[in-house]
């Protein structure tokens, strides 16, 4: 049965360890759905935000053979219930068609979007949301034409309230020097 | 890298040098810092700053020039996995860098502790495609333990630190180390400080008493249990404890390939070798036990063969260092995540003195049907060409079974592996995991090396000697005492036994039409015969064996012998072939 899980992959900084972890989910023919890269809490310690599709048989094992890479600290892995979670989608569109038509306003208060831009060829849209959530204004925009959209990967924090520090100092006694 | 955080031994020796010196001379005194006094390797453009160093240390490091770096990376493996110490091999950039692939890969699955260090082209010019410039970095992460390119002199000793603790701790593996020539050049303070500790890096998880309790009890309960050792033991040097644990309990134990001589082959509990050429009994018994107890091995596809009929019946014990491997392949119903040693140790304590006779005697008529159905004509035939078997038991008499064997791959490794009778520890050196041919010849001449005192043996087939024959002009230059026997049967005979079982006997590309091998080994200055008649084999056998240095032999046997038992490839265990 496949599933759908979000890891949370917390690492040391260093080069070529995402090539690796990536490598993981190559080896077993697990896409990558999104990922997102970013520094946490702790300076210099830093999350890859991975959304895949696998059986909970693989996730568990691919959890385990991530957890043995020399600079994982620790992974983390969600179902979707088990998460609070958010995606980011920008919408390039033409000034005037937009401008013709009188659902602008309408389109912005439905999906809770905002503008970002507007210069005289086209205005730039902004929406946080799941995927459904932004899929469903960029169908509502399609009329006018959309020139470019991009949707980020997901970020998520999860629903305990053990944080990293807490794991850390309690697990990871750590001194001195810098490499 | 700038945050991340390393405790160092507090009491460690910390050296530091006054004067500066150059990155290149700093990677000699780590060397020398980790007890390291023989490496291998080649050398090259990129990677020329740390020999022209190395020069000047000849009274403190052994260079072993190999014939190519694909034999530097054997010969330290082969040093590694007979002595426990890390062994290090050189290379330098682009070709020097990717002829060591194979050998690391080798290292990453049979858990070889190694460092590799290779030349780089200087920093200003990396990703220019440069001459002998490649990313070895990024070819070799999915099969390192850990790798880094070290691009300023003042990394060096922290890194080579890191690497050496990396390399020989935990589950230890290879380590690849990328040094810019820049950085060879580069001048630095050298302090040196041990690595013992990692943040992000656990190598060897505490041991949970619960799960020692818990896989106790099932193995108090057990009628018929049976355990399986792999090189796990060896790697923590736990041959002692699993001595002990077997002679309290009284269960029979079978080793995985990389397991052999972690318990010697004629202690009354031992029951034979496993997996797709192993014994019989070992083999039929797996589906029949009621409690298997893995201890250091990894459920290989060599081992199991089909795996959803495999062991079905009985409770899993499994003992691993690594968490990976608990509940990859088999379900474990009691998993105990320690080093063998301390999980040993403690299942001592907990597990009742039990006798299991009436169990142990099944495998004893089991070793009745194998030995007369296929061990007594294979070992001792009247007739026909000389069998690969005879030469093997053989020569563990005349080496009275305390000879470190070193294999290659295919059917010489399988008979030497049943025929053998291994009695000291850290005696069976073979390429198991990656099945790498070419392996033996330099990984023989490494063990040498990593154990000067006892006697090294290599025994390859026709075909992976041709891969890597060259390494005889380094046994010939270093005069490395290995006793090499070749069993030729001019066939790449594992491939063709399948092509007759399995292929309708279209022996596609199997024939080999060989050199004069001795001639060759003649050519190097080498010692060497030939022998093809039954009535000289034991004489030539005692004569190469006792020539003192590198000796060489052929020994022409029957062509198309067959290695048996086998578990065809997807066949269940307890489907196992005799004939």
């Amino acid at each position: 049965m496949i599933h759908l899980f979000t890891l949370g992959i917390f690492t040391e900084d260093k080069i070529g360890l995402l090539n690796r972890t990536t490598g993981i989910f190559t080896r077993r023919n697990i896409s990558i759905e999104s990922l997102t890269v970013s520094e946490t809490e702790i300076g210099g310690v830093f999350r890859f935000n991975i959304k895949i599709k696998t059986t909970f048989e693989q996730v568990e094992k691919v959890k385990n053979q991530i957890e043995k890479l020399i600079e994982v600290i620790r992974v983390q892995v969600y179902e979707e219930h088990e998460t609070i979670y958010q995606e980011i989608a920008l919408y390039k569109v033409p000034t005037e068609e937009l401008l013709k038509s009188d659902s602008i306003e309408k389109l912005i208060r439905k999906h809770a979007a905002r503008i970002l831009y507007v210069g005289p060829e086209f205005l730039v849209i902004e929406k946080t949301g799941h995927k459904e959530e932004t899929q469903e204004l960029f169908l509502d925009l399609e009329e006018f034409g959309i020139i470019e959209f991009v949707r980020s990967g997901r970020i998520f924090v999860n629903k305990s309230t053990e944080n990293l520090i807490s794991y850390l100092s309690k697990n990871l006694e750590s001194s001195t020097t810098l490499l | 890298m700038t945050t991340e955080k390393i405790a160092f031994e507090s009491q460690a020796a910390e050296r530091s040098y006054q004067q500066k010196i150059t990155g290149s001379e700093a990677i000699i005194h780590c060397l020398l810092e980790e007890g390291t006094h023989t490496i291998f390797g080649y050398p090259g453009g990129a990677i020329m700053p740390f020999y022209d160093k190395l020069y000047l240390f000849q009274d403190k490091v052994r260079h072993i020039l190999s014939r190519h770096e694909q034999g530097a990376v054997h010969a330290a493996q082969g040093y590694a996995r007979v002595s426990g110490e890390v062994g290090v091999c050189v290379a330098t950039s682009g070709p020097g860098a990717t002829n060591l692939i194979t050998g690391i890969a080798d290292a990453m699955i049979d858990s070889t502790p190694i460092v590799c260090i290779t030349g780089q082209v200087v920093s200003p010019l990396l990703g220019t495609d440069a001459f002998q410039e490649t990313d070895v970095v990024g070819i070799s992460a999915p099969i390192t333990k850990w790798n880094y390119q070290i691009t300023k002199a003042s990394e060096i000793p922290e890194v080579l630190a890191k690497a050496f603790y990396i390399a020989r701790s935990g589950r230890p593996g290879p380590v690849l180390i990328d040094i810019t020539k820049d950085a060879q050049f580069g001048e630095l303070t050298f302090e040196y400080r041990k690595c013992i500790s990692l943040r992000s890096y656990k190598p060897i998880p505490d041991l949970n008493r619960d799960q020692v309790k818990h896989a106790a009890a099932i193995i108090n309960a057990a009628k018929k249990p049976f355990l399986l050792v792999g090189q796990g033991v060896l790697l923590s040097n736990a041959q002692n404890e699993l001595k002990a644990f077997l002679e309290k309990t009284g269960i029979p134990v079978a080793s995985t390939l990389l397991g052999l001589s972690a318990i010697s082959t004629d202690h009354p509990n031992y029951v034979g070798y496993l997996g797709m050429h192993g014994n019989y009994g070992p083999n039929i018994k797996t589906n029949e036990c009621d409690v298997l107890i893995a201890v250091g091995m990894r459920f290989d596809d060599r081992i199991t063969g089909d795996v959803k009929r495999y062991a079905k019946q009985a409770k899993v014990v499994h003992i691993d260092i690594d968490k990976s491997e608990i509940n990859k392949i088999v379900y474990a119903h009691a998993p105990i995540l320690a080093d063998a040693k301390d999980a040993l140790n403690a299942l001592i304590e907990y597990c009742e003195p039990t006798n299991h006779a009436e169990w142990m005697d099944e495998f004893k008529v089991c070793d009745q049907i194998e030995f007369d159905k296929v061990i007594a004509k294979e070992m001792f035939p009247t007739e026909g060409k000389i069998t690969m078997a005879e030469v093997i038991h053989n020569i563990s008499e005349m080496t009275n079974g305390e000879a470190v064997v070193v294999t290659d791959v295919g059917q010489h490794q399988m008979v030497t592996t049943r025929y053998y009778t291994f009695k000291k520890p850290f005696s069976n050196i073979t390429s198991g995991g990656l099945g790498t041919m070419g392996f033996c010849l330099p990984a023989a001449m490494g063990a040498a090396l990593g154990a000067p005192h006892r006697p090294v043996i290599g025994v390859i087939g026709d075909g992976g000697f041709q891969m890597t024959i060259q390494e005889l002009g380094t046994i010939f230059q270093f005069q490395i005492p290995v006793k090499i026997v070749v069993l030729n049967n001019e066939f790449l005979g594992m491939v063709r036994q399948w092509q007759q079982l399995f292929f309708e006997k279209r022996y596609s590309a199997t024939e080999m039409t060989n050199p004069d091998f001795v001639a060759i080994a003649k050519g190097y200055h080498l010692y060497a015969q030939k022998v093809d008649k039954r009535e000289n084999l034991k004489a030539t056998l005692t004569d190469w064996l006792n020539h003192p240095g590198p000796s060489f032999l052929e020994v022409n046997v029957e062509q198309e012998e067959n290695v048996f038992p086998m578990v065809p490839s997807g066949a269940s265990v307890s489907e196992i072939r005799l004939e």
